[in-house]
């Protein structure tokens, strides 16, 4: 199975920027670990979701926002792809994600082929 | 011995269903299929006798279905030119031992990744075998809504790739919990008066104890079931709400005590202290006469240790209520914090009707009454308003 791994942040980012230096390395350490587990295509680092530009086309015109997507409660902050047996083996893998331990989360979408 | 059509078919379904699912790999095959096999049985059998294995040639019948259907998928599909992906059904299933993989089924079913209610339908439907308009019924929801939610989970279990299989060693305390939720919360739908629901829970209780014969927590859950489903007949008298104390005890089913106290016994002996087996041996203890209310409070300290629950708090200040006096059970109920739950308000009432708190107790009656939908509940609520307001004057 291929997987689409969404990372939100929620309040992880500044929790993390409060820990001591050790605990931080100890954060970086582990998204390093994620990128290098067998199955996991690491996705580009994201920027900040106030540097984002929505795109919508409503009646062929195309409407450009600044900011993410609001329909959405928060936005994504970061991605990769993972190949692995089943869904126990990926969540096993999105509980490793410093984030989903700070208070943000990851959600786990099974990859599809629609064409 | 003379078994009925139902019965060979209740007692076969989850076998065949599961047999087939972990052989075919798609739930939605295996359930048609068995289901064709049933209804063939079902048409036959009568007429021509029932085969001497009947679990086997179910199993025979239903995978050749599947594999028909298959063959029959796919000559669409080369007709059409599109790609087939599945070649599992051309393998020959062993027809000498069938493995039994309920345990992997109820595990997939009860799989966090799937909402509860989604988990209970599952579980109905392919364990114990109940049809989609049946789990509606019982669960009060219309037909079209309950077919949506199994379909929508069916297609979630192969999308998703949630794994057909009894989860690792690690994973197995959690899940088993998970799957232990299920079955009380089945019982527990049923305890308010739709007893099909808590023979089901009943029923899979048993299932799950024969397969997992080492767990006390299972044998746990099984006890509890058995003695709070042994008082049902006494609950009610003439459709009305009857309280433990006030119980007819000669409507209590022995049998079924006996047996819930041999599952406790079992369940004991392997060393278990869990929260099931804490509600077992309190069910166990109210089955007594007279009830050891200290013994009861005292698990029931466990129990709150354990679970964090204030529910079972508020059940503590019950028992201590009956050992240290009304005043003792108040001061711990006046420190929950459950103060949209029924139950608080009732066992409030109670308490303060007790100690001659009548107007308190008309106030906490009151709410209680406002926050049940449950009609037998709210009579009997009305009853002790009723009461209040004889001692009492009008208020």
């Amino acid at each position: 199975m291929k997987y689409v791994m969404l990372i939100y942040q929620g309040p992880a980012l500044e929790r993390q920027a409060a820990l001591p230096q050790d605990e931080q390395k100890q954060v970086s350490a582990d998204y390093q670990a994620i990128n290098q587990t067998p199955g996991v295509t690491p996705g580009l680092p994201m920027g900040l979701a106030e540097n984002a530009t929505t795109v919508r086309v409503e009646g062929g015109k195309t409407l450009t926002t600044d900011g993410p997507f609001v329909g959405m409660k928060e936005a994504v902050g970061g991605w990769f792809i993972l190949e692995a047996d089943d869904l126990d083996a990926a969540i096993e893998v999105a509980a490793r994600v410093p984030a989903a331990r700070y208070g943000g989360a990851v959600e786990i979408r099974p990859s599809e082929v629609y064409w | 011995m003379v078994t009925t059509l139902d019965q060979v078919f209740r007692e076969e379904w989850g076998r065949v269903l599961a047999t087939l699912i972990g052989f075919l790999g798609d739930f939605d095959l295996a359930e048609e299929a068995a289901q064709e096999a049933f209804a063939i049985a079902a048409d036959r059998w009568p007429r021509d006798g029932a085969p001497s294995n009947p679990r086997a040639w179910l199993m025979t019948t239903a995978r050749n279905r599947a594999t028909d259907r298959i063959r029959r998928d796919r000559a669409i599909a080369t007709k059409f030119g599109l790609l087939v992906a599945d070649d599992r059904a051309e393998v020959p299933m062993k027809t000498t031992s069938f493995p039994d993989e309920r345990l992997e089924l109820i595990f997939t079913c009860c799989h966090p990744a799937l909402a509860v209610e989604a988990q209970v339908a599952l579980t109905l439907r392919t364990l114990g075998g109940l049809s989609t308009d049946e789990i509606a019924r019982a669960f009060l929801v219309p037909e079209r809504t309950m077919a949506q939610r199994l379909v929508r989970a069916k297609r979630k279990i192969k999308a998703a790739g949630i794994p057909f299989r009894v989860p690792p060693v690690h994973l197995l305390r959690e899940r088993l919990d998970a799957v232990l939720a299920v079955v009380y919360l089945i019982f527990n739908e049923g305890y308010g008066g739709r007893d099909e629901l808590a023979a089901e829970a009943i029923w899979l209780g048993r299932a799950l104890a024969e397969l997992l014969p080492k767990e006390p927590e299972v044998r746990g859950l099984l006890a509890m079931m058995l003695l709070h489903d042994s008082r049902r007949e006494a609950r009610f008298s003439d459709g009305e709400l009857v309280l433990l104390g006030d119980q007819d005890r000669s409507r209590w089913n022995t049998e079924q005590i006996a047996a819930g106290r041999a599952e406790l016994d079992h369940a004991l002996a392997m060393g278990g202290r869990g929260p099931y087996v804490l509600q077992a041996a309190i069910a166990s203890l109210h089955a007594e006469m007279p009830c050891d209310w200290a013994q009861i409070a005292a698990l029931y300290g466990e129990l709150t240790h354990l679970t964090g629950s204030p529910v079972v708090e508020l059940n503590r200040a019950i028992a201590i209520a009956e050992t240290e006096g009304p005043e003792a059970g108040l001061r711990i109920v006046d420190q929950l914090g459950l103060h949209d739950f029924r139950y608080l308000h009732s066992t409030r009432a109670e308490l303060l009707r007790r100690l001659g708190r009548t107007d308190e107790a008309r106030e906490a009656y009151r709410r209680a009454r406002q926050l049940t939908d449950d009609s037998a509940e709210r009579r009997f609520l009305e009853r002790r308003l009723t009461e209040l307001a004889d001692t009492t004057g009008p208020g």
